[in-house]
C-alpha cells in the first residue's frame, strides 16, 4: 500500500493544487470557465470521495458523464433478467440489485423468491455453474471494456464443457459514447478527464478522434486522488495553451495501443451493435454483443428473452445528468422522491452513479459553490 | 410390532449415522433422548458450571447490588468461521461489548442456539469451545440457554443469540446528549478489519494473506477509560455500519457536528488493500472489538495513554474532534478537501454478524 500512498500525499496535493489556481488565473483572464467531463463512474466517485471539488479554483467546474455502467443500461434489461431469474440461477454484481426496471428490480424480485445472488468476480457464476452441473446458471454482463475483457475471458472459460452457463449481456464502448457526446448541441465540454482502467484496455491512441485541432484536451488519469488533480492541472495547462491533444497521465498502467492481448479476446468472442442507453438513446456501434455461433452462452437466445427497452420513470433525469448537461441537484426528483433508500434513477442506485455520488459525499458547499 | 421395530431400526440407524458422520439431525431438537445426549455431550461439559448447573429452566442469579445493563443481540454471520474468529467467539464479543460501550461490566450471559439439520458435529464443538474460551476470557458466566434444530435449508448452518446482563459501572454517565464541541474523538484500534476479513472469506479474495477479522472483548478498553469516567461522553462499538454510521447516529439531533481527519483513520494494511480491491468506503465497514470514544479535550492523552498500556489499545489514536455544526460528519481528506461521511445505505456486506 505504500505505493497508493505516494499518489495519496497531502503536501505533494497542496503542490498540485496552488499549480491548479495559477493556471485558473491565467484561464480567468481569457474569459475561460473550463468544464471538464469526468467520463468514468469511478472517477465521480474518487473525486466526490476525495474532496477533490473543495480543492479546485472556483471557475474549474467537473461534470459527471455517461461512464457508470448500471446508470446506462435501459429499465427492459432488468425486466429481462428478472424474466432470466425465474429460469435460472442469477448472478450480479451488487449494485445492479436495487436499480428499478420497469416495474420491479432484481432485489425485489429475489425477495420474491427469484434465485439472485450479488458477486464481486463473474468467476463466482462459473464456479458455480461447474459445481451444478443441472442448474442453468446466467451472468448478468454489464460494463465497459474493463468489464468486457474478463466477461470474453468467462466466455472463452465455458466455451467447452460448461452447457448450463450463459450470459444477459449490456457490454457498452466508451469511445462511441464521447463521439454522441461531441455532436450533440446541447452538451458543453471544454476537455475530457478519461477514465483509467478502460483506457488500459483500449490504449491510449482511441481518444485521437477527439483531440487534435478543434478537438478537446483529452487526458487519462489514475483513480488515486493526486492522479485526479495533476491530471485537471494537464488539462488546465493545454487550454491555457490553446492545446487540444491526448496526454497520458496514467502511463504506468495505460499504453498508447492499449492491452492487445485482451482486444484480441474481446473481438473473438464479440461483436458490435447499435446499443440503446438509458436516458441518452440508441449509439451506432456502441454496444458489444456474443458473435452468433456462440449463441449458446447468450442467455437472450437460450431462453428466448428479448431485452426491450421498457419504461423509464417519468420525472427522472438521469439521462440529462449522464450527458452532463444537467448537475444532479437539478433533477426535481433528486433528494426528495429519489434518495438512495428508494432510488427512482440509476444513478442513484449505482456506487458509481453522479446522484449516489452527490448525495453521499457532497461538501455541505457555501452558497453559491457546487450546487 | 413390526412396523415399530422398523422405526426403531431407522432411528439406531440414524443415531448410528450421527455417531459415524457426526451430523446433527431433526432429533436432536425434539427435547427427547437425542437432544439430552447432545446437551450431555456438547454443552454440560462447557456451559454446565454455575446457574446452568443441572440445568433448571431459569437460572437464579445473585443480587448484583446496583443498576443493571441489559442486551442481546442475533448472530447470523456467513462464513460460520473466517480469518481471526468464528460465530461462537462473535456472540460473546457482540453482546459483552454492548454492555461495556454503556459503561457496563459483563457479568451473565444467555446462549440460544439455533442448528440446521446436517451441521457438522465437529464444527459445532470447535464453535462451542471458542464460545466457551471468549466468555471466560471476558469474565462472564453462561447462565442459561436453549438449543433447536431445524429442518436442512431453513437456516444456514447454525444461529446463535446471546442476551447479557451487566453490572454498571460507577462513574460513567454517557449519551450522545453529552457530546459537545471541542470533544476528542477517539479510536481504539485499527478500523474495518471484521468486515473486510467476512467479506474477503465470502468471496474467496486475497485467500491467506487478507485482513483478520479484529472480533475481541473491550471490557479491558473500558476499565482503562475508567479512571477518567467523568470525562467520557459516549462510547460504541462501530459494528454493522461502521464509523459512519456510529458518528452520525452520535450527532443526530444534537447540536454538534463531527469532523474526522482521513490522515488519522486507523486501518491495518491487509483491510485496506481489501478495502481498496472491492471498492468500500472503510468508514462504512465494520469492527468488532474497537471502541469510539467520545471524551472532553482534557481526557483525551490520559485515556489513549491508558488504552496503548494494553495490546488491544496499542494502535489507538485521535481522528477526529467534536465541531459545533449541527449534524454534519465531515472528512477532511488527504488531498486536502472535505467531504460530507454519509450513512452507509442498503447490503454493504451480507451478513457479517
Amino acid at each position: 500500500m505504500k505505493y497508493v500512498d505516494a499518489f495519496r500525499d497531502p503536501a505533494a496535493s497542496r503542490a498540485v493544487v496552488s499549480e491548479l489556481a495559477s493556471l485558473a488565473g491565467k484561464l480567468r483572464e481569457s474569459g475561460i470557465r473550463p468544464a471538464i467531463m469526468e467520463v468514468c463512474g469511478t472517477h465521480t466517485m474518487a473525486i466526490a470521495r476525495n474532496g477533490i471539488r473543495d480543492v479546485l479554483p472556483p471557475e474549474v467546474s467537473l461534470i459527471s458523464g455517461p461512464g457508470c455502467p448500471v446508470c446506462v443500461t435501459e429499465p427492459g434489461y432488468i425486466d429481462a433478467a428478472i424474466l432470466a431469474a425465474t429460469r435460472a440461477t442469477v448472478f450480479t454484481f451488487g449494485d445492479m440489485l436495487n436499480v428499478p426496471g420497469s416495474e420491479d428490480s432484481l432485489a425485489t424480485a429475489r425477495a420474491a423468491g427469484a434465485d439472485v445472488h450479488p458477486c464481486y468476480s463473474p468467476s463466482a457464476a462459473l464456479d458455480f455453474a461447474r459445481a451444478n452441473p443441472a442448474r442453468e446458471t446466467v451472468f448478468l454482463a454489464i460494463g465497459f471494456e474493463t468489464t468486457i475483457a474478463p466477461v470474453a475471458a468467462l466466455a472463452a472459460a465455458a466455451e467447452n464443457g460448461l452447457p448450463n452457463f450463459s450470459m444477459l449481456t449490456a457490454l457498452k464502448l466508451v469511445p462511441p459514447a464521447l463521439a454522441a457526446l461531441v455532436s450533440d448541441p446541447a452538451v458543453h465540454i471544454d476537455a475530457f478527464l478519461c477514465p483509467a482502467h478502460v483506457s488500459a484496455i483500449i490504449g491510449s491512441d482511441a481518444y485521437a478522434p477527439f483531440a487534435g485541432p478543434g478537438g478537446r484536451p483529452c487526458v487519462i488519469a489514475g483513480f488515486e486522488p493526486l492522479d485526479i488533480l495533476y491530471g485537471i492541472r494537464c488539462i488546465l495547462a493545454q487550454l491555457a495553451d490553446g492545446q487540444a491533444f491526448v496526454e497520458n497521465e496514467y502511463a504506468r498502467v495505460v499504453k498508447p495501443e492499449g492491452n492487445v492481448k485482451a482486444q484480441n479476446l474481446i473481438s473473438r468472442y464479440m461483436e458490435p451493435y447499435d446499443a440503446a442507453w438509458r436516458g441518452i438513446g440508441v449509439i451506432p456501434a456502441s454496444g458489444l454483443r456474443l458473435r452468433k455461433q456462440y449463441g449458446a452462452m447468450d442467455a437472450e437466445s437460450r431462453f428466448g428473452i428479448r431485452v426491450e427497452p421498457g419504461t423509464p420513470p417519468t420525472g427522472c433525469r438521469c439521462g440529462d445528468v449522464l450527458k452532463g448537461i444537467l448537475n444532479p441537484p437539478g433533477c426535481p426528483l433528486f433528494d426528495g422522491r429519489c434518495t438512495p433508500e428508494n432510488p427512482v434513477g440509476p444513478c442513484m442506485v449505482s456506487s458509481e452513479g453522479a446522484c449516489a455520488a452527490w448525495h453521499s459525499y457532497r461538501r455541505i458547499a457555501p452558497a453559491g459553490k457546487d450546487a | 410390532m413390526r412396523g415399530m421395530a422398523l422405526v426403531q431400526a431407522h432411528c439406531a440407524r440414524r443415531e448410528g449415522r450421527l455417531k459415524e458422520h457426526g451430523q446433527i439431525l431433526l432429533a436432536h431438537g425434539g427435547g427427547g433422548r437425542m437432544s439430552r445426549s447432545l446437551i450431555e455431550a456438547e454443552i454440560a461439559p462447557r456451559f454446565g458450571k454455575g446457574p446452568l448447573k443441572g440445568f433448571p429452566d431459569a437460572a437464579s442469579l445473585p443480587d448484583p447490588d446496583g443498576p443493571l445493563v441489559f442486551t442481546t443481540d442475533s448472530f447470523v454471520v456467513q462464513p460460520l468461521e473466517f480469518p481471526g474468529g468464528d460465530i461462537g467467539k462473535l456472540a460473546v464479543h457482540g453482546t459483552v461489548n454492548d454492555i461495556c460501550v454503556c459503561g457496563g461490566k459483563p457479568l451473565w450471559l444467555s446462549v440460544g442456539l439455533i442448528l440446521e439439520e446436517g451441521l457438522n458435529i465437529s464444527l459445532l464443538r470447535r464453535i462451542l469451545d471458542s464460545l466457551a474460551a471468549a466468555a471466560d476470557e471476558c469474565g462472564v458466566t453462561v447462565v442459561t440457554g436453549d438449543t433447536k434444530v431445524v429442518a436442512r435449508g431453513q437456516c444456514d448452518g447454525l444461529y446463535i443469540n446471546t442476551s447479557g446482563i451487566g453490572r454498571a459501572l460507577p462513574g460513567f454517565s454517557l449519551g450522545p446528549e453529552m457530546i459537545r464541541p471541542g470533544d476528542a474523538v477517539l479510536a481504539s484500534g485499527p478500523l474495518g478489519d471484521h468486515g473486510m476479513a467476512v467479506l474477503c472469506a465470502r468471496e474467496a479474495v486475497l485467500s491467506g494473506t487478507g485482513p483478520m477479522s479484529d472480533t475481541g472483548p473491550v471490557h479491558r478498553l473500558v476499565a482503562a477509560a475508567a479512571d477518567m469516567a467523568g470525562a467520557v461522553r459516549f462510547m460504541r462499538d462501530p459494528t454493522r455500519g461502521g464509523v459512519a454510521a456510529v458518528v452520525n447516529e452520535a450527532v443526530h439531533g444534537t447540536p454538534c457536528g463531527v469532523a474526522l481527519d482521513e490522515q488519522n483513520i486507523p486501518v491495518s494494511p491487509a483491510t485496506r488493500s481489501a478495502a481498496e480491491l472491492l471498492g468500500l468506503d472503510i468508514l462504512h465497514v465494520a469492527s468488532e472489538g474497537r471502541i469510539l470514544l467520545f471524551c472532553a479535550p482534557e481526557a483525551c492523552d490520559p485515556i489513549l495513554t491508558a488504552w496503548k498500556a494494553i495490546p488491544e489499545g496499542r494502535n489507538a489514536c485521535r481522528m477526529g474532534t467534536v465541531t459545533a455544526d449541527a449534524g454534519s460528519v465531515l472528512l477532511n481528506t488527504l488531498a486536502g478537501g472535505r467531504r460530507l461521511v454519509d450513512m452507509p445505505q442498503g447490503e454493504l456486506l451480507p451478513r457479517i454478524c
